[in-house]
């Protein structure tokens, strides 16, 4: 029974407004993550629903009841830091329990709640230690125990994973994911990590400079990006995007959306030639195969090569000319620096994006005769 | 060039040589050379008649009554200016922990008597507190207020040297609890606030116990300081009115020329005194010490 609304809400610090009227509902149950690049408001808006940086103006409701005159401790709201903000003169008992003894919890009934809570988290053997004595890890764990002990309807939490190495990172969001699936409270989580968004959320709030860019399941703004920023902010490497010189247009596609190819010796001296004939038909001419499908293609060289394991992602660059440089990502490592390469991208998987920004999708008229545009140009045109 | 077999061995304390050689001179001399003043009546015109005479010092100061007086005022002088001090500058502290430009001026207001002399503080406030002419107690009748003697009654002149001590140090701590204060990171008060905990329940379990190494330091440093006083003894009473406000500092000062022995023993004694305060102050308040 807590949905988080935002109405109309605006924040501003001294003179400059980082929020400007911003409209937001958080559905209940679920785990939403507001992501975007350090200072885009993300954490603003987290710290207007614990109440510890009201809104200038605008309202915040949580489970349809505006909550601006409500203090952070009555909100129903628990928070975790990215600090952690432990208490460092309390013991982790103390720790957790401080919030019970403030909401007068009978002795018994705290003591019951911590010790399961301890459990849970793993802390069962550190309760009467000192924060100082734990790890980054254990701290991060005293500082989520905290926040669950209170059995609040609403989970925020302000990059929780970032002071934690690599491993203990994919280990917590695993737990974290499972901790929702287990309380079935709201979570509202913050971070600047793409990766911790796509694999943690139920909702995606994607936002740049106070303003909500998209706001989806991971995999829709993964597939259907709304816009440039958030077809380039999400993804490992971001979206490939290259001006396509009509309009203003940019056009873009995922590095896995490509294929690569080797051009043979014959190729490259057909290549050769049809680069001197001014005549010669369009970019289809020195592809065998699927000749009959719209694709993008581009020839260059291999520039770099970095093999991740299960992928590698190769660099196809051609020299002198700027922005003619694409990463793909293939499943198969078959190609070496400085081959010489064809990269073809079926138009299905072409995005286009008008000169503001915002995505040109199918529907729209002009789509077609740029996608045409696109798939007639030369190989060997930047 | 020395063989390699002794140097290694020696050279860290030839590199120390100097430091300690300064130590030993400035500090360990003197307090062995004090100590053995004490066991002496000694004669600052014939050292030759100077006579070895054990502890009879000793056993004289701790029979005469105007030891028992000196140690008292400076018992009631020092407890007075630590508890007024530390309560009103951590109040002064709360009050200006928040960065603004009005409290970075009222902060270096409070801190100006700390560069002044303690002479020139001393004289003032004797003006101020002169009885007829004083501003104290033409305040004083302005409110409606009977008149105090100030320094010139043996009942309040204790009182006010620790009120001109006070006024004096606060400044200074204020400084230090506030620079302790605004080292705590906002987000644990953030924390405690979604803890819904109350501001008392914030003071005593979170900015106290943080602020615990600061309030120690003062603490040790305070008493240390204060039983030693005797600037704003010697300018503004002298020890009296009828030995009201002679300190031990004071009381070992007034025999410097007639009984040095004497004057050393009762230095000995202060010694001691430090030292086992400040000893017990670690047994039994170090544990409650929270350092991060």
């Amino acid at each position: 029974m807590a949905s988080i609304e935002f109405v109309r809400v605006t924040k501003s610090f001294e003179k400059s407004s980082v929020i400007d009227n911003l409209n937001l509902t958080i559905e209940d149950g679920k785990f939403t993550v507001l992501v975007g690049p350090s200072g885009c408001g993300k954490t603003t808006l987290l710290r207007m629903i614990a109440g510890i940086g009201p809104q200038s103006s605008g309202e915040v409701r949580i489970g349809g009841k505006d909550v601006s005159r409500v203090p952070p401790g009555k909100r129903g709201v628990a928070m975790v830091f990215q600090n952690y903000a432990i208490y460092p003169t309390m013991t982790v008992r103390d720790n957790i329990e401080f919030g019970l003894k403030n909401n007068r919890v009978p002795k018994a009934e705290r003591t019951r709640l911590v010790e399961t809570i301890g459990a849970t988290v793993g802390l069962a053997g550190y309760l009467d230690r000192m924060p100082s004595t734990l790890s980054g890890g254990q701290r991060q764990r005293v500082a989520l125990a905290r926040a669950m002990v209170k059995e609040p309807s609403v989970f925020l939490m302000d990059e929780p994973l970032s002071n934690l190495d690599a491993k203990l990172r994919a280990q917590m969001r695993i737990e974290l994911i499972e901790l929702h699936k287990k309380l079935g409270a709201t979570f509202v989580y913050v971070t600047h990590d793409q990766v911790e968004a796509m694999s943690m959320a139920d909702t995606i709030v994607l936002m740049n400079e106070g303003v909500i860019q998209q706001e989806a399941p991971p995999e829709d703004v993964y597939r259907d990006p709304a816009n440039l920023f958030a077809a380039q902010f999400i993804g490992v490497p971001p979206m490939n995007v290259g001006e396509l010189g009509i309009d203003g247009v940019r056009f873009g596609f995922r590095p896995e959306s490509a294929d690569l190819a080797v051009l043979s010796g014959a190729e490259r001296e057909l290549a050769a030639a049809a680069a001197g004939d001014p005549i010669r038909p369009g970019a289809g001419a020195p592809k065998p195969a699927g000749a009959d499908e719209a694709r993008y293609a581009f020839r260059g060289r291999i520039a770099t090569r970095e093999m991740l394991g299960a992928e590698t992602l190769y660099q196809v660059r051609r020299d002198g000319e700027p922005g003619a440089s694409f990463m793909v990502k293939c499943f198969a490592d078959r190609f070496a620096v400085d081959q010489e390469v064809e990269l073809e991208v079926p138009a299905d998987k072409l995005f286009f994006f008008d000169a503001a920004g915002d995505r040109i999708r199918r529907d729209h008229p002009a789509h077609d005769a740029y996608v045409a545009a696109l798939c007639s140009r030369e190989p060997a045109h930047a | 060039m020395p063989s390699r077999g002794w140097w290694p061995l020696l050279r860290p304390y030839v590199m120390i040589a100097p430091a300690m050689a300064g130590i030993g001179l400035f500090v360990l001399y003197p307090i062995f050379y004090l100590i053995k003043l004490s066991f002496y009546k000694y004669n600052l015109m014939n050292k030759a008649k100077s006579k070895y005479i054990g502890l009879d010092n000793y056993h004289q100061i701790f029979t005469r009554g105007d030891f028992y007086q000196a140690l008292g005022n400076t018992a009631l002088y020092t407890v007075g200016v630590v508890v007024c001090t530390m309560v009103l500058s951590l109040l002064a502290a709360l009050w200006l922990k928040r960065k603004s430009r009005w409290n970075r001026i009222v902060q270096a207001g409070i801190f100006t008597p700390h560069i002044v002399s303690i002479v020139s503080i001393a004289l003032l406030w004797m003006w101020l507190m002169e009885p007829n002419q004083g501003l104290l107690n033409y305040l004083f009748k302005l409110f409606g207020l009977p008149p105090s003697a100030w320094l010139q009654s043996s009942k309040t002149a204790l009182l006010s040297v620790i009120l001109v001590s006070v006024w004096q140090g606060i400044g200074y701590y204020t400084l230090i609890i506030v620079a302790a204060l605004q080292s705590i990171p906002p987000t644990i008060y953030e924390a405690a606030a979604l803890d819904n905990a109350s501001r008392t329940n914030v003071f005593f379990r979170i900015t106290l116990p943080l602020l615990s190494p600061q309030l120690f330091f003062i603490l040790v440093i305070m008493t240390i300081g204060s039983f030693k006083v005797f600037d704003t003894v010697q300018v503004m009473t002298g020890g009296g009115p009828n030995g009201a406000t002679s300190t031990i500092v004071y009381y070992i000062y007034q025999f410097r020329t007639t009984n040095i022995g004497y004057s050393a023993a009762t230095g000995v004694v202060l010694m001691a005194i430090i030292g086992l305060l400040t000893f017990l102050y670690f047994r039994l308040l170090a544990r409650k010490v929270h350092y991060q």
